[in-house]
């Protein structure tokens, strides 16, 4: 079972180094603003297979800080990605 | 009993694997930013949601658990909500360039 | 079998480092940057270091990316002069090789290290139960080098002093940033309304555990940052000038609370920073309580930056 759980997280993180690949290449800003997204949600599933491989409960902690974060540094891409249109103004964002 | 417990285990983690194995392979091949967009945000969803299924039997207590539920909840309202910011900055930059 | 993984996960590490360093514009080496740091806390979590990759995930992968995500608008303006003046291929070069020799003699430093490796952790396991706290490492930061740990938050201090020595004299005592605006019913509105309140109970809670379990005052207080920056990214609230009394005590509490525990440490058992017996774990508490609005205000300030508007709203 802990093999099985590493080799679904070893493809996991495979599957993360795949999408990097879009990132790197997307043409436009809105493919790598991906980038925060793609890596989180692979991260939090490689660690909650690991955490579950080697039965250390911690790595769950750093998986929900890491859900967090990596939500927050996604909207902090956006907010200031969509804003440099406007430099000094109002950032208006309509919704 | 057991056997049971880790075989579906098995077969849930193994799904959730194939559907991020589907969202990076949909990362790769989609025409523009928004139908990737799709890709990555629901697959790879769809992908947590059959891991953190499969390791819930696995986990040694309740905390845990209610943690690992905690997480994909938390994950899949961010992405929901990301993915649109995404989209909308995307279809901005597109009108104004 | 983890000869694969890691192996993988090296290669993937040098290609964003490689990715970051070549990148063409700022933003997209920033991009890089933070899924370096990201990824950085899969590789400390692999080693077992659990406290370090939550400060790996907090601090580099969400409150640097914002601190540099705001550094990059702001020097929108300037970024294709500054590339027009960028240095030529021999400085390049140049950099590139003292990276490598670096590198090189990192890696051989690790791998003449004496097995095993010299360690004060039997000490530190002996004498734990004295300090009362479960987690070693806050034994270490806030029992056994406490004079560390006061000296790095006064580092914060004066760090965040010298982000507002950039202030414009008209705007002393300012709010920092410009005012966001967002419709609060809008997706973005919704996003900062909904994920603040999770954010602020993980942030206590990764706070709370971390005298017994991996976590701490520092992760926790970054998880509340980021939650306030949120707020204030979406136009829900804004900045506080940062002439507020209420500001400038939030400040200065944690690091006074320490020095005075530290002064009386000289009093009763004989050294500076020295805990009576039986006393350290309130005594830790109570230092820990009072560094989380310090160190939540000034991390939440570090991103906000310089202030750039008057105190009237």
């Amino acid at each position: 079972m802990p093999d099985f759980l590493l080799w679904a997280a070893a493809f996991v993180l495979a599957m993360v180094a795949l999408g990097l690949v879009r990132v790197k290449l997307g043409p436009g800003y809105a493919d790598r603003m991906m980038a925060a997204q793609l890596l989180g949600s692979g991260s939090i599933a490689v660690l909650l297979l690991f955490g579950a491989a080697t039965g250390e409960t911690a790595v769950i902690d750093v998986a929900l800080t890491l859900a967090l974060l990596a939500a927050f540094a996604s909207s902090a891409f956006v907010h200031f990605a969509a804003a440099r249109e406007r430099p000094a103004a109002d950032a208006e964002d309509p919704g | 009993m057991s056997v049971l417990v880790d075989l579906f285990t098995c077969l849930s983690v193994a799904a959730g694997a194939f559907f991020y194995l589907a969202g990076s392979v949909g990362l790769l091949r989609f025409p523009d930013a928004y139908t990737r967009l799709h890709a990555l945000t629901k697959a790879d969803n769809l992908g947590l949601a059959l891991v953190v299924l499969g390791l819930l039997p696995q986990m040694g207590g309740v905390l845990a658990g209610l943690k690992l539920v905690v997480i994909w909840l938390l994950v899949l309202f961010s992405s929901a909500a990301v993915s649109q910011l995404i989209a909308r900055a995307a279809r901005r930059r597109e009108a104004g360039a | 079998m983890t000869i694969v993984v890691n192996s993988g996960v090296v290669f993937l590490l040098l290609a964003l480092a490689l990715w970051t360093v070549v990148a063409r514009e700022a933003f997209l080496a920033i991009v890089g940057f933070v899924a370096y740091g990201l990824l950085l806390a899969l590789v400390w979590v692999s080693l077992s270091g659990i406290d370090v990759a939550l400060t790996e995930a907090a601090i580099g992968g969400g409150l640097t990316g914002a601190l540099l995500i705001g550094a990059a608008a702001r020097l929108r303006a300037t970024e294709t002069e500054a590339r027009a003046q960028a240095c030529g291929r021999p400085t390049r070069v140049l950099a590139l090789v003292v990276s490598a020799a670096v590198a090189v003699a990192l890696a051989l430093c690790v791998l003449v290290l004496p097995d095993p490796a010299p360690t004060l952790a039997h000490e530190v396991a002996a004498d734990i139960d004295a300090t009362g706290v479960g987690n070693p490492i806050t034994a270490v930061l806030l029992a056994f080098r406490a004079v560390d740990t006061l000296l790095e938050a006064l580092v914060l201090v004066i760090a965040l002093i010298g982000v507002w020595s950039l202030t414009p004299d008209g705007f002393w005592g300012g709010r920092p940033g410009m005012r966001h605006r967002a419709n609060p019913d809008g997706i973005f509105g919704y996003f900062a309304r909904v994920l603040p309140p999770i954010g602020v109970i993980v942030g206590i809670y990764i706070f709370w555990t971390g005298a017994d379990h991996p976590g701490g005052k520092f992760q926790g207080a970054t998880i509340l940052a980021t939650m306030w920056m949120l707020v204030l990214m979406a136009g829900l609230a804004d900045a506080p000038p940062i002439g507020r009394r209420w500001l400038r005590i939030g400040l200065v509490v944690g690091p006074l609370v320490f020095i005075a525990i530290g002064l009386a440490g000289v009093l009763v058992p004989g050294a500076f920073l020295a805990y009576p017996a039986g006393f350290a774990k309130p005594l830790i508490i109570a230092i820990e309580v009072a560094l989380m609005p310090t160190l939540v205000l000034i991390l939440g300030l570090l991103l906000a930056g310089a202030p750039e508007r008057g105190a009237r709203p």
